[in-house]
């Protein structure tokens, strides 16, 4: 996203602590360019204001109620610039591979962050490459190794769901979506089905066809159907179909 | 000092292997026929009780020269020549014996007698010192492995001791980083709150500092630590903060391990009332019945939040320092139900009336 010559930067402040969103107010107020359009005090909030805001800047902490920074960023999309702002120094390089503007460290000094909206106007300039990839597929890149998701958070318009992986029952690939199944609905995430089953425990989840990951805990048996194919019954009632290199992984696993 | 020598058990022990020795220097002795089995006896056993006094000797020429330390020749030479001086020894104390013994009746004569037989004894006298030298080169080993196993205990002694003091000193830095830049946010908007926030700072930092090294602290001592980081906090966090607490007086005076509940109050901000948009409480009770501390933490937390770095590692180091501290007297229990975790702990007061832990019954563990 540009901002054009001579708009204002729209920009949205999202932290728990009321203090802390009070130097960032502080800080910014000295910049007649930026426009404060929100604060925000948790991860609901704050993905609720993006999506009806659609600010141009977003400073964002990490550890929030609701929704991490992380999270957030991931429900948002690759559209507005992004400063992390944290008190963990344990975060950086996780950040910067989601293609966050800078990362400042609490307590802010001054320079670092002139120097941090400095970039932000940059990129927002178009002088910064804007972000390659969707931001929500290098969430998923940069998770570390061996932790999976223990919920899946999941934007409908401005409001946020999140769907613990324990509830999720299957996902199905739709396009450039996924449609994830829990509890009888069905909810939609932009995302691709190989990046979603990335993050998920293989222990738990399976990719049982090119369109289909399923809970092995919803599988109650296989059938076959039809010559050479099978569909999964899930215990939820429902049938998915299993590719045949799905159902030599599936059997591999039931038979375990 | 010989190891043999300091202990009477092992000197007892000593001298009945040499019992065998006795006999077969008897049958040695014995059947030549130039002696009759009684007088051979009467030779070899008060021989041999002294012999293995001389053999005790091999003790300092074997800590001269250790095993796997000296040359072969310096090892042979050694205890060729100990083994020469030891015999030549043996010998002398035989001819004085037997010398004694042939002014009685019975054992007349029997000092010409036996002098064919100085050949044997001198050999006998050889083999049985170089025997004594293997028994020592064994002992010593022994001792080796004894102080080795011993060093490592107390390295693993020192290195927990070392492990527990950086724990209980541990104030958690980014605890400090938030509460700099609520200072920081607080320099232009309201200039005294700062100051206020620079001194409760300074007052919890100044208690922490110093704690680490205390083996206990009164109870009261660390609520006034709990106190102190708790109004560091409340202006990070405002109304969201609710502490209720619930404290038997009696239990104030209780010696407690130094910076036991702090971390735990801590992991009630952090991962509790932190993640609660509205805020929510955090309830401290601690009572005092029948030498115990029943100690109890609850707090409100969000069970669908988002998980938190460090997570579990408060806890864990309590558990262990409780653990470590009354091994089998004390009971660590955290359960979350529902929207509210608890932490219960049960430790022995060991405090103003000096009792020692001895007297009491264990606690039934938990986890």
């Amino acid at each position: 996203m540009t901002v054009p010559e001579g708009r204002r930067i729209r920009t949205i402040v999202v932290d728990d602590e009321d203090l802390a969103r009070q130097v960032l107010r502080e800080f910014l107020s000295a910049h007649v360019e930026i426009e404060i359009v929100a604060e925000c005090a948790n991860g609901f909030e704050a993905v609720k204001s993006v999506t009806e805001r659609k600010p141009d800047l977003v400073f964002l902490d990490i550890q929030m109620p609701k929704l991490d920074g992380f999270e957030v960023l991931e429900l948002i999309g690759p559209g507005p610039a992004v400063i992390f702002v944290t008190a963990y120094d344990t975060f950086a390089i996780r950040a910067f591979e989601v293609h966050a503007v800078d990362y400042l460290l609490k307590p802010i000094s001054a320079p670092r962050f002139e120097a941090a909206l400095e970039r932000a106007k940059e990129r927002l300039s178009g002088k910064l490459p804007p972000p390659p990839l969707p931001a929500m597929e290098l969430a998923a890149a940069a998770r570390p190794p061996r932790q999976y998701l223990d919920r899946i958070p999941v934007r409908d318009g401005a409001s946020v769901f999140i769907i613990p992986v324990a509830k999720l029952d299957y996902a199905e690939a739709q396009d450039d979506y996924v449609a994830l199944a829990s509890q009888g609905k069905k909810h939609l995430k932009q995302q691709t089905i190989s990046s979603l089953e990335a993050s998920l425990d293989p222990s738990r989840f399976l990719r049982i066809h090119r369109s289909y990951i399923v809970n092995l805990e919803r599988v109650s048996k296989i059938e076959p159907y039809g010559k050479d194919s099978y569909v999964a019954v899930l215990t939820t009632g429902g049938q998915l179909p299993v590719s045949r290199a799905g159902h030599a992984r599936l059997r591999a696993f039931l038979d375990r | 000092m010989h190891p043999i020598l300091t202990q009477l058990r092992r000197l007892v022990f000593y001298l009945l292997g040499w019992i065998p020795l006795a006999g077969m220097l008897t049958y040695l002795l014995a059947v030549p026929g130039r002696l009759t089995w009684w007088q051979a006896g009467a030779v070899a056993f008060p021989l041999c009780l002294l012999y293995a006094f001389v053999c005790l000797a091999a003790w300092y020429p074997c800590l001269a020269t250790p095993l796997e330390r000296s040359s072969v020749p310096r090892f042979l030479f050694t205890h060729v020549v100990g083994a020469i001086v030891a015999s030549a020894l043996w010998l002398l104390l035989a001819r004085s014996l037997v010398r004694m013994l042939s002014s009685s009746r019975e054992f007349r004569g029997i000092d010409s007698r036996l002098s064919e037989d100085l050949p044997l004894l001198f050999g006998t006298g050889v083999l049985l010192y170089l025997l004594a030298v293997g028994f020592h080169y064994v002992l010593l080993a022994v001792e080796a492995s004894r102080q080795a196993e011993a060093r490592v205990m107390q390295a693993g002694l020192l290195a927990r001791e070392a492990e527990l003091r950086a724990l209980k000193a541990q104030v958690n830095p980014h605890f400090l980083f938030n509460s700099l830049n609520s200072i920081s946010a607080l320099t232009a908007s309201d200039p005294p709150k700062a100051r206020e926030m620079c001194i409760v700072l300074g007052d919890f930092l100044r208690r922490t500092l110093g704690l680490g090294e205390k083996p206990s602290i009164p109870l009261a001592e660390e609520m006034s630590l709990i106190h102190a980081f708790l109004a560091v906090e409340k202006i990070r966090y405002g109304d969201r903060l609710h502490m209720e607490e619930a404290i038997d007086p009696a239990a104030l005076n209780a010696e407690v391990p130094p910076l036991l509940l702090q971390p735990l109050v801590e992991n009630a901000v952090v991962h509790g009332v932190a993640n609660l948009v509205e805020g929510g409480w955090i309830r401290l009770a601690v009572e005092r019945r029948d030498g115990v501390l029943e100690i109890a933490i609850e707090n409100q937390f969000d069970p669908e939040a988002p998980r938190r770095r460090r997570n579990g590692v408060g806890l864990v180091n309590v558990r262990q320092r409780l653990e470590a501290r009354y091994p089998g007297h004390a009971s660590f229990l955290a359960t979350a139900v529902g929207d509210r975790f608890r932490v219960a702990i049960r430790i022995p007061v060991e405090s103003d009336d000096a009792r020692s832990l001895a007297g009491h019954a264990p606690l039934e563990k938990t986890r």
